[in-house]
């Protein structure tokens, strides 16, 4: 959520900015996975089942990224950055 | 269907935001929770060790799109790194909910600028497409 603006900041577009950010987010993800998991948060059944599925979603997701305008990106991820901003501070 | 099923559905969806860099992972891990009934850090261990694959596929298609910015990725990932590891060792003197409630607020005004800016730019382009239109 904090990348994507970085990003902006830094001078990338929109699109850019995303699909930069995926990049960006990499490292901390690997780090993060490799802490929970030496905790033990960990099933092989679950996990390989995700995995199957975020990568035909991702796929699919970055095909659409292409092809959306860059305005309806920006504006999709606005509405979820106010949402999930909302839900923090009233849950 | 199986859990196994619901598990790849609710991981397709939450990709294909992910896909899109718009954070999957906030749609993926309630959807776990709720849906397929796993346990919070699971899910969350689950959203984490998924990203890898999920952001490998999706870069290589963002990549042959040409929106992939290698050069501006390195400051921006090596500082995204250092924040993790100092966050990780804050964790411990912030209180969760002045956390948790100022981060919302930061959210929600960051998305309210934003949105803002993105509707007046594209309102001004439209604007200035149909003068060029009209004047030719």
């Amino acid at each position: 959520m904090l990348c994507v603006p970085l990003l902006q900041f830094a001078g990338l577009d929109v699109k850019r900015a995303h699909a930069t950010a995926l990049l960006v987010i990499l490292p901390i993800c690997i780090v993060s996975a490799a802490i929970y998991i030496s905790n033990g948060y960990f099933e092989w059944t679950a996990v390989l089942c995700a995995c199957i599925g975020v990568v035909f979603g991702g796929a699919a997701g970055a095909a659409l990224l292409d092809k959306m305008t860059s305005t309806a990106v920006a504006v999709i991820f606005a509405a979820l950055m106010i949402a999930i901003g909302i839900k923090l501070m009233v849950a | 269907m199986t859990e196994e099923h619901i598990i790849i559905i609710v991981s397709a969806l939450g990709g294909i935001i992910g896909g899109m860099g718009l954070g999957g992972g906030t749609l993926l891990i309630p959807l776990l929770t709720l849906c397929s009934g796993l346990e919070q850090h699971l899910a969350q261990a689950i959203n984490l060790i998924a990203f890898v694959p999920m952001s490998a596929v999706a870069l290589v298609i963002h990549k042959n799109n040409g929106y992939v910015d290698f050069k501006k990725s390195v400051p921006i990932a090596t500082l995204a790194l250092l924040g993790a590891v100092a966050g990780s060792f804050l964790t411990s003197y912030a209180g969760g909910y002045i956390l948790k409630v100022s981060f919302g607020a930061f959210l929600t005004a960051l998305g309210v600028y934003q949105m803002t800016k993105s509707i007046v730019t594209a309102v001004k382009d439209k604007k200035r497409k149909a003068e060029q239109v009209a004047r030719s």
